[in-house]
């Protein structure tokens, strides 16, 4: 062993922090790669089934129009890259910053906390990224001659995905610097299910012009807008008309918008937690 | 050469607090000292510690570890600084091997040195064949040895650790003693906390007495037991002689009486004798000359004609000293 009372050299804060930084991310790869065929089980069955029922046993037995399918695709797309992260960060901020303290070493990193809490929100929103990705394979193959995304627009989907996963992250940071571990599964229920079904997830918004209290409050919801622009970026016209979906200015804006409020109250939040 | 610690005028008030946690704490710890905070629960050690590894910030005053403002560039503070905490916090995610070589990733330690150091360390710790073990069924002594392996990961100027031995069963105690010992042997400055007063004894070159957030005293172990008035105790064993009752009250007895008399004794104690020999136990507190004592103590005894069985010198222990400074025992 080497001698211990030597003093390390003063080293720059910022390569540091950097070095620091990337190791954490390495950590967290790794972790990734190792939790991977759990993982994917645990995030892929929910999209799998809503597929399997809304898509095809619903439309087959003509409880759905044949389209149906078509149309629910972003949707299960947008809440599998919204939810993934928003449950991997909650529980993990919860259960470390509750009880097990593992977040405790890369906090005594040479790195600010910050840096800690957005590698960690970073990472989530891949971990939503990957299962978003996953669900195309999935449901083309559940779907079958009912799977119709136009390939045109591969950026605005990849960019709404990137931009989805990262406001779940977000709202998962928040969730999980606010609420006590012991609190995660009430708050889970009051929060996740209104969040999914008035997130348009199911339904594209302009079809709701019939319950017009109701398609305004979907409004207040930003999973509705990511459902709207992925319904953008994926829906091939149907029978000729293209779908109508909310103006993609709006989408953009109240998406990079709310992202960065909520990122915002969840790091000082995180940061109120980890330094008292 | 700049202290390894200096702390100044110390407070830390948490919002909801009805006092002080911490309330005007100073102290200074040398390079290469073992250095004791010692005191019942809630006595603020934990904050103070929280305080130095970056965790807590203070309400007021200076902390500084290696020259280093905690508070004011708490980065450079974290390359400095070791910790070993209360309760475990190893990273479950990984295995033993990689919880080493991540902390050491986390400081900028080059591959192949961690690698180096992983393998020297579990060596040393006795865990090399369980590097690639999960931690799922370690006992808490064996995570505690993980915990400093991976605080000495980055060859840190301080090692803090808190009430290190809490909980530990007696076997995984010692072995953590003899690493602490280790440690001080090669240079290393160690800050434990602990409301164990033989672990403090044993371990430290200087403890600081704390209670209710302030420092009653710091000194040497030593110099904390002189601060019991009359810094002298005598213990004597005598068998009294057969016309004299083992039993007689206070000052009616002629040998209790003898040693009170003598000069410089300030107190006689009479203590529970020990064994089946009959033999009468008493405990002087006396200040002045020990050898004086000693030998005027043998005379009295001889003079009220009673045998002479043992004489020793008793050191007060810290625990004697916190009683002392407290008028109350330890709460822990």
């Amino acid at each position: 062993m080497t001698t211990l009372d030597a003093t390390l050299p003063a080293r720059g804060r910022v390569g540091a922090a950097t070095r620091s930084f990337l190791a954490i991310v390495e950590r967290d790869l790794l972790v990734i790669r190792r939790e991977a065929p759990s993982f994917l089980v645990q995030t892929l069955v929910q999209p799998l089934f809503f597929l399997f029922v809304f898509g095809k046993v619903l439309t087959g037995i003509g409880s759905a129009t044949p389209s149906f399918g078509t149309i629910l695709l972003p949707g299960i797309v947008a809440f599998t890259c919204f939810l993934t992260p928003l449950q991997a960060v909650s529980i993990d901020l919860g259960r470390d910053l509750g009880f097990t303290h593992e977040i405790d070493d890369r906090l005594l990193a040479p790195l600010p906390n910050v840096l800690v809490a957005l590698e960690k929100f970073g990472l989530a929103a891949l971990r939503g990224l990957i299962a978003g990705a996953c669900v195309f394979p999935l449901a083309y193959l559940v779907l079958g001659s009912g799977y119709h995304v136009r390939t045109d627009l591969i950026a605005e989907v990849a960019g709404m995905m990137v931009l989805t996963a990262l406001l779940g992250a977000a709202i998962g940071m928040l969730v999980g610097a606010a609420v006590p571990i012991t609190q995660i599964g009430l708050i889970f229920s009051l929060l996740i299910t209104p969040l999914l079904f008035t997130g348009c997830t199911y339904y594209p918004w302009s079809t709701l012009g019939g319950l017009r209290w109701f398609q305004v409050v979907t409004l207040f919801n930003p999973l509705t807008y990511a459902a709207e622009g992925l319904r953008h970026a994926m829906l091939p016209p149907i029978a000729g008309h293209p779908i109508e979906t909310l103006p993609m200015g709006w989408v953009l804006l109240v998406l990079c918008g709310s992202l960065v409020v909520i990122t915002g109250i969840g790091l000082r939040l995180f940061q109120r937690r980890v330094v008292s | 050469m700049t202290a390894a610690i200096e702390v100044e005028h110390l407070v830390k008030r948490y919002p909801r607090g009805r006092a002080n946690a911490v309330d005007d704490m100073s102290f200074a710890v040398r390079r290469g000292e073992t250095f004791g905070l010692l005191g019942p629960n809630g006595a603020g050690k934990t904050t103070a510690i929280g305080i130095l590894t970056t965790r807590v910030l203070p309400t007021s005053g200076r902390a500084a570890v290696a020259g280093i403002d905690v508070v004011a560039d708490p980065i450079a503070a974290k390359q400095r600084i070791g910790v070993v905490p209360q309760t475990s916090n190893l990273d479950r995610s990984l295995r033993v091997r990689e919880i080493l070589t991540f902390h050491a990733a986390y400081h900028g330690v080059s591959r192949r040195e961690r690698q180096a150091r992983a393998d020297a360390l579990l060596e040393e710790l006795g865990l090399a064949a369980r590097g690639k073990d999960k931690l799922d069924w370690f006992s808490g002594g064996l995570q505690q040895r993980v915990m400093l392996g991976r605080a000495l990961m980055h060859e840190p100027d301080v090692l803090f650790l808190d009430e290190p031995t809490n909980n530990l069963d007696p076997q995984s105690r010692l072995f953590l003693w003899d690493r602490i010992r280790a440690l001080h042997e090669r240079g290393v400055t160690v800050v434990l906390t602990t409301h164990d007063m033989e672990e403090a004894d044993r371990l430290c070159d200087r403890i600081a007495i704390m209670d209710h957030g302030r420092i009653l005293a710091l000194d040497t172990p030593e110099g904390l037991r002189r601060l019991i008035p009359g810094g002298t105790m005598l213990e004597v064993r005598t068998r009294l002689p057969q016309a004299v009752p083992a039993g007689a009250p206070a000052g009616e007895e002629p040998v209790e009486a003898a040693l009170a008399a003598l000069p410089g004794v300030t107190a006689v104690e009479r203590r529970p004798g020990s064994g089946t020999d009959a033999a009468a136990v008493y405990r002087l507190y006396a200040t002045g000359d020990a050898g004086q004592l000693l030998a005027s103590a043998a005379q009295a005894v001889v003079r009220e004609e009673a045998e002479l069985l043992d004489l020793r010198f008793a050191r007060p222990s810290l625990e004697d000293v916190f009683i002392h400074l407290t008028g109350s025992n330890l709460r822990a």
